[in-house]
């Protein structure tokens, strides 16, 4: 009964609506560029949002990572040739703040080399990673096959390596990698485990490197972890850059230190207590310390003021929407005023008006709504497509453009079927 | 048996400051079954009295029995009842809705009283079979000739067996040989018993009635029965 009644409502509704084709579409599309857009800019903004946290926290949050950087140039520097710049942090600096800081858990030294892997004809550019056995436990790294580098590993600098699952597929076509040896510029390491792919380690800091691409660019294949004493022994400390015609060398000990603590509450405590350790160690600024933990609620707090941004963008196109609507409705009761009188005066009550006209209006909106969620959904697969950036439909996004397209019809719609209601049924009658 | 009595009904009309009597203390009783036409000049009262009979408006002062129900105690939703159940109308200009077609028209009576689908949509068949229209259920109102309309508005006014039929001028719109085909089909339901009041110029409609009222300026001059 009761769906007979709604059924017939909309059946009406929709044959006033084609009626005036033209102008339903026409007013549709206020709704569908509203939600499509509402839908697009939260995908692309929750894209952007996750791609960031998910970076930051394969940081890890009770980790304080510091990075060498290179200190600022002095102008005196420049003239002097042959000169070896020496920076960065050193092994006694891991060392003092293993000493010094005592709630910490471990402190990890990395060393990140650019180096070509071989084995037999195969040659693939990898990072190597010096460092300890505790970096499993800084960075969350799942060594699939054997092990990671051991203490003994550590103690004796030998030449072992734990390498990535795709450096392992480029090196290793058909043979089974473990227990193999690969070379490293000339010294020869035995496998003796295999890890998942993460990211590449990168020599330069992750939020504060500004030449990102260039360091993941350059077609390396993966990590290779070696013992951090084993790479002191076989790799030298000094680089080469060439600038502008002219080279020169930097000695840098360690590309990164790893700070875990216990848990989050003592993140800043440790990180105001490093930075007055390293100001001491340091005479130049050549280290940052990044705390992914503050990052993370940095992110939270940029991502929220995201959100007010565009619900105010959202709301602002859906209110010209529904103005829009309104707008149409208003017309379309004084265009009916007749049909109305005719209506209540076969019976129609007040209330039989009020659904009418709202039920007109709700299948306006709905329509813009179903048609925005459908382009607001290949929106962001375009933008993912052509712009490259993650975009995410959330299901709770889709909910809100379809509630909020109801919720416009309804808000904007009452006052019309309100005013059709209320019309004098002589009045209306007489209406030419 | 008296289906509407009408006791000192008075309409005043407030036009700014000044009130226009358009009914004054009119009473009278119609008794079931019975044929009337209203008739009197332009500005006498007859539609205000058409309205108030039609339970459109409410007097200003006075009683209107409706079948014993005093109609005009009634507030806006219960007169919409009233409306729809016991109230038939048939405008001078057909009044159908342009969007519906002829059974969608005939059927919407019944469907602001909830009658089922099945039920409503077999009695439009019936009632349009027989204003004589049992062929053009699909068509709309367009496509029917003036005649065609008002058979359809009259189909629409017998859809929930109402106690009055009302007519506005219903042969107003049409040439002489509609509008005699209306007058017969009025005078059918009359003989089947149906109350019929018609407000109306037509005195072939007044020569067909059994009784017919004067009004002027808002009182009733003459009521003879034929």
């Amino acid at each position: 009964m009761l769906l007979f009644r709604a059924e017939r409502i909309m059946k009406l509704g929709l044959k006033s609506l084609w009626m005036h084709r033209l102008r339903s579409v026409l007013t549709i599309l206020g709704i569908v560029f509203g939600v499509c857009s509402v839908i697009a800019m939260l995908a692309i903004g929750e894209g952007a949002s996750r791609d960031a946290q998910r970076a930051i926290a394969r940081l890890g949050s009770t980790n304080l990572i510091i990075e060498t950087v290179k200190p600022p140039e002095e102008a005196a520097d420049r003239g002097e040739v042959q000169r070896i710049d020496k920076y960065g942090l050193t092994y006694s600096d891991a060392e003092s703040i293993h000493n010094t800081l005592t709630n910490t858990d471990v402190t990890v030294p990395v060393r990140i080399i650019d180096q070509q892997c071989r084995y037999q004809r195969r040659n693939v550019a990898v990072k190597v990673i010096g460092t300890i056995p505790w970096y499993t436990q800084t960075s969350p790294i799942k060594v699939i096959q054997g092990r990671f580098l051991s203490s003994m590993d550590l103690q004796y600098q030998l030449a072992v390596c734990v390498i990535d699952e795709d450096v392992a597929k480029k090196l290793f076509a058909f043979e089974e990698p473990m227990g193999r040896h690969v070379q490293i510029r000339g010294d020869y390491y035995r496998v003796v485990g295999i890890a998942a792919q993460r990211d590449i380690e990168e020599s330069t800091g992750r939020f504060a490197g500004k030449d990102r691409a260039s360091t993941t660019g350059g077609g390396v294949a993966g990590n290779v972890y070696i013992p951090v004493t084993t790479a002191q022994r076989r790799f030298t400390e000094i680089s080469f850059q060439m600038s502008g015609g002219s080279g020169s060398a930097a000695k840098v000990e360690l590309q990164k230190i790893i700070v875990k603590v216990g848990d989050n509450e003592q993140v800043l405590a440790a990180e105001k207590v490093l930075q007055d350790l390293l100001d001491r160690r340091h005479q130049k600024k050549d280290y940052q310390i990044t705390i992914p933990l503050a990052l993370l609620r940095e992110a939270a707090r940029t991502r929220r003021i995201f959100s007010i941004v565009l619900g105010s963008i959202a709301a602002i196109s859906l209110l010209v929407g529904g103005i829009g609507i309104m707008n149409i409705m208003l017309a379309t009761v004084s265009e009916r005023t007749r049909e109305i009188g005719i209506r209540r005066a076969v019976g129609a009550q007040k209330k039989d008006i009020i659904i009418q006209f709202l039920s007109e209006t709700l299948l306006l909106t709905l329509t813009g709504g179903v048609m925005g969620i459908v382009v607001g959904s290949i929106i962001p697969m375009l933008v993912e497509y052509f712009g490259n950036m993650p975009t995410v439909i959330t299901g709770s996004s889709l909910v809100l453009a379809f509630g909020i397209s109801a919720g416009v019809g309804v808000i904007f719609g009452l006052y019309p079927a309100y005013r059709a209601a209320n019309m004098d049924p002589i009045e209306s009658l007489r209406h030419e | 048996m008296d289906v509407v009595s009408i006791e000192k009904l008075s309409k005043i009309y407030q036009l700014g400051a000044v009130g226009v009597h358009a009914l004054r203390d009119v009473d009278f009783a119609i008794e079931e079954g019975q044929y009337i036409a209203i008739m009197g000049p332009s500005g006498s009262g007859k539609s205000t009295l058409l309205n108030l009979l039609g339970c459109l408006d409410r007097p200003t002062s006075g009683r209107y029995l409706l079948h014993d129900t005093d109609v005009s105690k009634l507030n806006d939703g219960e007169l919409s009842a009233i409306r729809g159940r016991q109230i038939g109308f048939i405008f001078q200009s057909y009044n159908l809705i342009d969007q519906l077609n002829v059974a969608e028209n005939i059927e919407l009576p019944m469907f602001y009283q909830g009658l089922s689908q099945h039920r409503s949509a077999q009695r439009a068949m019936e009632l349009a079979e027989l204003v004589g229209l049992g062929d053009r259920l699909r068509h709309r109102p367009f496509q029917l000739s003036g005649g065609q309309q008002q058979r359809v508005a009259i189909a629409r006014a017998l859809a929930n067996d109402p106690v009055i039929v009302l007519g506005d001028e219903p042969t107003g719109n049409l040439d002489s040989a509609s509008g005699a085909e209306i007058l017969q089909i009025l005078e059918r339901l009359h003989q089947a018993g149906k109350t019929i009041i018609v407000v109306t110029h037509d005195t072939a409609i007044a020569a067909k009635a059994q009784r017919v009222i004067h009004l002027l300026d808002g009182r009733i001059e003459r009521d003879i029965n034929n």
